[in-house]
């Protein structure tokens, strides 16, 4: 056992946002609680994006699938079934599991950008089903689900603090599990197999279950936030399941960066509060200034943020001022 | 002496292309046999091919008494080869303890083994918490065959382990796989005759996908039109 003293030292910066996080309630309006909700959410999102793509690199263009299947059982169990959250929660994590198993062994055989697009495939198949209008009668159609009772105790309305700690509880909880996973031998065995396939498997490593292992647990962090997401919102709609939700998770990883685990939750940060100021500037064509912004991240963070700030802090952006410098010099004279 | 590895005419296709067209061996147990050859004679797809990375199309594979050709890789890994690959085959991302460590079979083989690890390679312990992708070449090479003793293997295939090396590691290289005869069989693949030569018990030839000499190592050093031919060795 480490001391106390060396412990807190190591991760005052942890505990102070951590801190900060816990009193935000005391500060923060009923819209910018709800907005931290949303971050926290997408974060988790994030994160589980960030074990498939950064740390055992399958690449996935599907993973709405988990989030959004997540949304639809806490809609159908809810409001369809009228069953008790506290049955719905394993449902969920059943359901994200069992996906993972079949999307892992049907698409597993192939790789790279194939395995992508037969995840996109599968995701587009889910998406196209849960806006049929011949399943109407219980998913709502295109519509989708509306109106989910949730219990009143954790109303994301009347009593929005207590959904904002659970929200903040959820993300730090998938956060230390997601790290768990990763500092654990099985999470070597993983970026192993991320940096070459082949020698993980002359090593003796089932290559193959591995990665079903980690698509599968992706999947259920996926599908708790998805949850999650439905009970914020009170709704289950096609737009969970779509491609949009993907590339918002492709995004955040990116922006992020891959592999780092806290660059994906600051990446959920960046896309969720930038893009509500955006919208509020712009109106509706804050996409494309967020798309200009996106281009310069990615030029002077590479890595992501956090990727490239562990890497060398700060070196792009004065190598690029450096260099705009110069060029402004060179036209001068 | 028996054979604790027998390959028997396995023919070995990548794509479309033929590439071993018939080679047989066989490795003894507690030898170091010598796989010789120029470049693209199919050394390394005989290697990949008993790991079932490039699986015969026909042929046999035999270990320790079972046949082996078809099984899946990691399958092949843990009846008890290890693999010391060209590449070397280090983890970059890992550091030296986690490359080590993971090469587990069981749990604590690293403790188990360590002494018969450190003894050999007592580098590593100074480089311990380095990344894979911060060491040498030569510093590589060792964390390569380390990670192989790690788990009880009892034949190592070990591909081309000087290369790139500076002369002087190159003799240390050699001078460890020397010694690790007394632990485990080798099976090594080099095309630097005169560095086989001295620690090569038995020694195979392959020329354009085929067995076409076989022969104890002391035999092959007198007969220099063999070696000409087939290897244009150097004088």
């Amino acid at each position: 056992m480490q001391p106390l003293s060396s412990w807190l030292k190591a991760r005052w910066p942890w505990l102070a946002v951590l801190a900060c996080l816990t009193l935000a309630p005391a500060f923060l309006n009923k819209f910018y609680l709800g907005l931290m909700v949303q971050v926290f959410i997408l974060a988790v999102f994030a994160l589980s994006y960030d074990l498939l793509m950064g740390y055992s690199g399958i690449l996935s263009f599907g993973h709405a699938m988990f989030f959004g299947s997540g949304a639809y059982v806490v809609g159908l169990l809810l409001k369809g079934a009228a069953w008790p959250l506290y049955a719905v929660l394993p449902v969920i994590i059943a359901t994200g599991a069992l996906m993972g198993v079949l999307v892992g062994i049907v698409t597993l055989r192939v790789r790279g950008v194939y395995f992508a697009m037969i995840t996109l495939a599968f995701a587009e198949v889910i998406y196209i089903l849960s806006a049929s209008s011949q399943l109407r009668p219980w998913t709502g159609g295109d519509e989708g689900l509306h109106g989910i009772p949730v219990p009143a105790w954790m109303s994301p309305t009347a009593e929005r603090v207590t959904f904002y700690y659970i929200s903040l509880s959820f993300l730090v909880l998938m956060y230390f599990l997601a790290r768990r996973i990763v500092n654990s031998p099985t999470g070597r065995v993983l970026i192993a197999i991320r940096e070459n396939e082949a020698r993980a498997a002359t090593i003796g490593y089932n290559v193959f279950w591995y990665k079903v292992l980690i698509i599968v647990i992706s999947g259920v962090l996926a599908a708790l936030a998805g949850g999650l997401n439905a009970l914020y919102f009170r709704n289950a709609t096609p737009e969970v399941l779509g491609v949009g939700r993907t590339i918002d998770a492709l995004l955040m990883t990116i922006i992020g960066g891959m592999g780092t685990l806290i660059g994906p939750v600051l990446g959920a940060v960046v896309i969720r509060v930038l893009g509500n100021y955006l919208a509020d500037w712009f109106g509706p064509r804050w996409p494309l200034v967020f798309g200009l912004i996106f281009v310069a991240l990615v030029m002077f963070f590479p890595w992501g943020i956090v990727g490239t700030l562990r890497q060398r802090p700060l070196r792009g952006l004065a190598q690029w001022i450096k260099r705009l410098s110069r060029g402004a010099g060179q036209k001068a004279s | 002496m028996s054979a604790l590895l027998e390959v028997q005419d396995i023919h070995t296709y990548i794509g479309q292309f033929h590439i071993l067209e018939g080679v047989s061996l066989a490795a003894n147990e507690g030898e170091v046999t010598v796989m010789l050859g120029r470049n693209g004679a199919g050394k390394t797809t005989t290697l990949r091919s008993i790991l079932g990375l490039t699986p015969p199309r026909s042929g046999s594979i035999r270990f320790a008494g079972k046949e082996i050709g078809g099984l899946p890789t990691y399958s092949v890994a843990q009846l008890g080869i290890g693999y010391v690959p060209e590449d070397r085959g280090i983890f970059t991302d890992l550091t030296v303890e986690e490359n080590l460590k993971i090469a587990e079979r069981a749990k604590g083989d690293l403790d188990r083994k360590a002494d018969l690890v450190f003894g050999l390679f007592p580098d590593l312990k100074r480089l311990y918490r380095l990344k894979g992708g911060q060491l040498s070449g030569g510093q590589q090479q060792m964390l390569a065959m380390a990670r192989a003793l790690v788990p009880d293997n009892r034949l190592l295939l070990i591909d081309e382990p000087t290369k790139g090396l500076a002369p002087v590691i190159v003799e240390k290289v050699m001078e460890t796989i020397h010694q690790l005869k007394e632990t485990v069989t080798v099976l090594l693949v080099e095309q630097n005759f005169f560095v086989a030569s001295d620690i090569g018990d038995r020694c195979y030839i392959l020329d354009v996908g085929r067995t076409v000499h076989t022969g104890a190592m002391a035999d092959l050093e007198r007969d220099e039109a063999l070696v000409q031919r087939y290897l244009g060795a150097v004088a």
